[in-house]
Formats: C-alpha cells, structure tokens, sequence
C-alpha cells in the first residue's frame, strides 16, 4: 500500500509536431518590417493564430537588435515561439527558447492582395476557435510522400506529419497511421488512421477494406461505432464536408 | 551451426510451453541435438513438461551470473538422449537475465546443438524481446480468439523489430502455430475461422494443433506429448508441423474437418 503511494507516477511526455510559419528577417531589419506590414495589411490576421518560428541563421544582427526584432513582432501581434539559427550569446532568458532540428515543410503562400474573404473570416472569427489553423494552399510539387510495404501490426504507430502516406499491406487493430496528407491502405484498415493532421482539409482516406477502429481528417473524427454497416469490409473513401467525415465505397 | 527457435505469443496460457516441449521432443527423436531453454524466469514450468523438475540444479541465471557452467545446467532428457533442457530460475528477478548473458549463453548453445529452442514469457517486455533477440525462426504461437490473434499480431511486430536480425535489415521467419483449436466450438462458430486468423496475421501457417486432453495427461505425467503418446492427434498434429518445419510442403489438415478426418483414417490403414 505504502509502495503504491510512494511510488513516484511516472510523468506522460507525449510528442507533438505542428506545422509551423517559419520568417527569415533580412537586412535592413526596417525594410523587411516595412514589407512585413504591407502582407498584414492586406490580410489582417495571418500571423494570428500560427505558431511562428524566427529564422536568423547567417543573419548579422547582435542580441540587441534581436531582441528589438522580437519586441517589433510582438507589437505586430506576431508571437515568436522559437528562434532557429542564433547563438547562445544571442538569446537570454527573457527572449524564446532556441529551437532546433526543424525540417522544412511545403511553403506557405502569402495571401493575394484581393483576399479579403480570408480576412474577414479571419477578424471575425471566434476566439473559441482559435485553436484551428486553417487550410494552407501546399503547392503539390513538394509534397512527400511515404511509402510502408509491410502490414503495420498491433502497437505499431507511423507517424508522417510531412504528407501522403500509404500502406501496401494491412493496418492492424491498435496499430496507427497518422499523416499530414491522405492515407491511402492496399489492404484492410482495422486500426486508427488521421489524416491531414497539419491543418489539411482535403486530405482523405482510402482503403481496401474499411475495418477501422477510428478515423479522423484535420482534427474531425468518427470511431468505429459511428460509421455505417454499409460500409463495414468494404472498399471505401472517406472525406471531410465541411466538419462532417463522409464516406463512400470505392469502385 | 544450429538454428535459434523462439516460441513466442505475447499471450499468456495459449500453448507456448507445451509447444516448445513437444516440438523439442519430435525433433529430437529424429536424431538431431535439441535444447529447449525456458526463458520464464519466476515462472518456470517448461522443466515439469518434460519431466525433470527433481533434477534442476543449475539454471539459466546460475549461467549467465558465472555461477555454474553451462555443461553443469543442462539437463538431459532421460527418453530420447539427444534432447537437452535448459531450466529457468524459479526463485530469482527476471532483471537477472542481462543481454550480455544471454547473447553467450545462445552463442555457446548454437554451437553445441542442431536447434536451440526458446520458451518465451508471456508479455512484451525484457524476458519476451530477450527471448526472441537472437532467433532465427520464430514461432508464433495463437489461439482462435480476438485477444490472442491481436498479442500475436502486436508480437510479430517486434519480431520485425527488436531482433537481432531485424536490426541487421534481416527477416526472422515466422510461422503460425494455431493450438487449442477446438473443432466442437469452430463448428459453433465460438472461434475465428482459420482463414480469418491467416489473413489478420499474414504469415504462414506451421500448423493446427486440436485441443485434447491428451496435452493434460501428458503433462500429468511429465512428458512433451510428442513422447507421451505418439499416436494422439495433438502428438500427430506437432509431428507434421516438424516436419513442415525443416521444409517439408505437407497439406494442412484442420482438426475436426470431415476431408481432414477420413484422411487421417486411411492414412492410419495404410501404414
Ligand atoms: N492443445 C491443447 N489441448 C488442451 N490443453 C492444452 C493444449 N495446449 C496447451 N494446453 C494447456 O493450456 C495450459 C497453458 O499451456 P502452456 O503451454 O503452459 O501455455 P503458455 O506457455 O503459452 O503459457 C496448460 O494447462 C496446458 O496443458
Ligand atoms: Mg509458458
């Protein structure tokens, strides 16, 4: 009993890995904020609600005028969640940690200067909402893709935030896939796949058999007992509608 | 050099012990030298299977902790002479069996016998992935139910993984033993179809044993059933996945099947 109690409870570490806005300042610091607020200017709220990582490798600028950078951003409502490619000198307690090992991603498309429907949306949105990162426009050239063509088995997870997935084989009951793109399963899919788990959309989910025990696209999801009998062992897509996960049997 | 077998299910109570026995047993009686080592420290059982839990002195930890040699805990079978096993510790912490330990103990043994044979604890942790580290063939042992089809899967897994092989972009081979299959129960439909477990795991199959009560009476009286009673189906059953075992393409036969049950009837005539 004391055992139990003293026992120090084991602490969850869970990985997460966001997509993140990565701004590469140039010199002259000024011209480049100058031209920082002509896009924000043309779509408020496009910083808003992104995780945002400063890029100043190779950049000639000393603590301070890091600092300031960060402090104009912060006037600009940009937070800074992490700064890449500085020294140790340049940093301090008082700015945002260091941030490594990042790998680059699909580029963000700035917003064109007559996209004013995205910035309503944006200024008007909740703050409930705040959470969601909408969808990003990914030019397909450079999206990767990842190939397993092996049955992924029973406590196996694949983890893919970079894009498209797919399995030649079959997706065992508690195995998971998790993509940032579609999910595509030669085989029957028994576990749990998300896709388009960096904010995608479009992203969908095929299958040869639809057997899962959840599936969800950018965030929304359906488990096992939500799904149709129709659809059960079949072939099927699955897709989002706006927030609503909608299925269909393939061929 | 022999060939290192785990027999491995990632669930508990399926068959694993009664099947490294009985497959020990078969392939020994056909001449070749064969250790069945039991991995379930704190749990051993393999040395009542066979029959010789009064002459356990040494065991596996004794060995790889430098107490005894490996020659001192070895225990030969007193029926077939070229059947050998290696007992587990009963009283010692499974944290006993270092990977060092172990890797020496396998080397030493693959050098001395045809077919090393490892009986894995139930679980996925250090005793199951040190028992299978340095196999060769693995043996993947299930019931034909949800939760032991699902273990297995979640134990093939780690064969693709944690293994020595594995780690050098090698495959273990595996193969599917499917026991206590009982044909009463399939006929009901109280158990999943051979062809669904098949296509669930995806790995071949070694074979089918019956559920009987000729497994509790051997083990009664202390021997693998492959020597207690040759003639039984489960005996017949471990003795053709032996020999598909070391390459042999024999048609499987499903317990209680009627095409499988005149079969064995006029094979029996004709011997
Ligand atoms: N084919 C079978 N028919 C009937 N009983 C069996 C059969 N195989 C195993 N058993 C019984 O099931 C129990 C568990 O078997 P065991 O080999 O110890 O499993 P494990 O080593 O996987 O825990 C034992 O009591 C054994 O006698
Ligand atoms: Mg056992």
């Amino acid at each position: 009993m004391t055992d139990v109690l003293t026992q120090p409870r084991p602490i969850r570490l869970k990985g997460r890995s966001f997509l993140a806005l990565a701004l590469t300042p140039e010199l002259p610091v000024q011209d480049w904020l100058v031209r920082l607020d002509d896009l924000a200017a043309r779509s408020a709220g496009f910083f808003l609600r992104r995780p945002v990582v400063l890029d100043v490798d190779g950049l000639d600028i000393d603590r301070q005028e890091l600092r300031d950078l960060v402090s104009e951003l912060s006037n600009r409502n940009v937070r800074v969640m992490g700064i890449e490619g500085a020294r140790t000198s340049q940093l301090g307690p008082d700015m945002p940690p260091a941030m490594t090992d990042g790998r680059p991603a699909a580029d963000f498309e700035a917003p064109a200067t007559d996209d004013t429907a995205v910035s309503k949306k944006a200024k008007s949105a909740d703050p409930v909402e705040a959470g969601v990162v909408e969808p990003v426009a990914v030019p397909a050239t450079v999206t990767p893709s990842l190939v397993v063509s092996r049955p992924v088995r029973s406590g196996q997870s694949i983890f893919f935030p970079e894009g498209d997935v797919t399995i030649i084989g079959s997706v065992a009951s508690g195995a998971e896939v998790v993509a940032g793109g579609s999910i595509h399963v030669y085989g029957p899919l028994r576990g749990r796949a998300m896709a388009g788990t960096t904010g995608n959309a479009s992203a969908r989910i095929f299958c040869r058999k639809l057997e899962a025990e959840l599936i969800a696209i950018d965030g929304f999801y359906k488990t096992a007992d939500d799904m149709e009998d129709a659809l059960r062992g079949k072939p099927a897509q699955i897709w989002l509608e706006g927030e609503k996960i909608t299925a269909a049997t393939l061929g | 050099m022999g060939k290192v077998i785990v027999v491995t299910s990632g669930k508990g109570g399926v068959g694993k012990t009664t099947s490294s026995a009985a497959l020990g047993a078969a392939l020994a009686q056909n001449g070749e030298k064969v250790v069945v080592v039991d991995f379930d420290v704190g749990l051993r059982n393999l040395d009542l299977v066979m029959g010789a839990e009064r002459r356990v002195v040494y065991d596996l930890v004794n060995v790889i902790q430098g107490e005894a040699k490996l020659t001192q805990a070895l225990i030969r079978d007193k029926r077939v002479e070229t059947l050998y096993l290696l007992p587990a510790s009963q009283t010692r912490d499974k944290d006993n069996l270092t990977p060092e330990g172990v890797e020496k103990v396998i080397a030493a043994l693959k050098n001395a016998f045809d077919w090393v044979i490892c009986d894995s604890p139930a679980g996925i942790e250090r005793g199951a992935t040190l028992a299978m580290r340095h196999a060769d063939i693995a043996i993947v042992v299930t019931n034909p139910e949800v939760s032991s089809v699902r273990d297995s899967d979640r134990i093939i897994g780690l064969l693709d993984s944690k293994t020595l092989k594995a780690e050098n972009g090698e495959r273990v081979e595996k193969h599917l033993l499917l026991t206590r299959y009982d044909a009463v129960r399939a006929e009901r439909g109280d158990m999943l179809k051979v062809d669904d477990v098949l296509e669930i795991l995806s790995i071949p199959l070694l074979g089918i044993i019956p559920e009987s009560m000729d497994v509790l009476r051997a083990s009664n009286v202390g021997a693998p059933v492959t020597l207690a009673d040759t003639r039984s189906a489960p005996a017949l059953a471990y003795f053709e996945a032996t020999r598909r075992l070391k390459g042999e393409n024999l048609p499987i036969t499903i317990p209680g099947d009627k095409r499988g049950f005149f079969g064995k009837i006029f094979g029996r005539k004709a011997a």
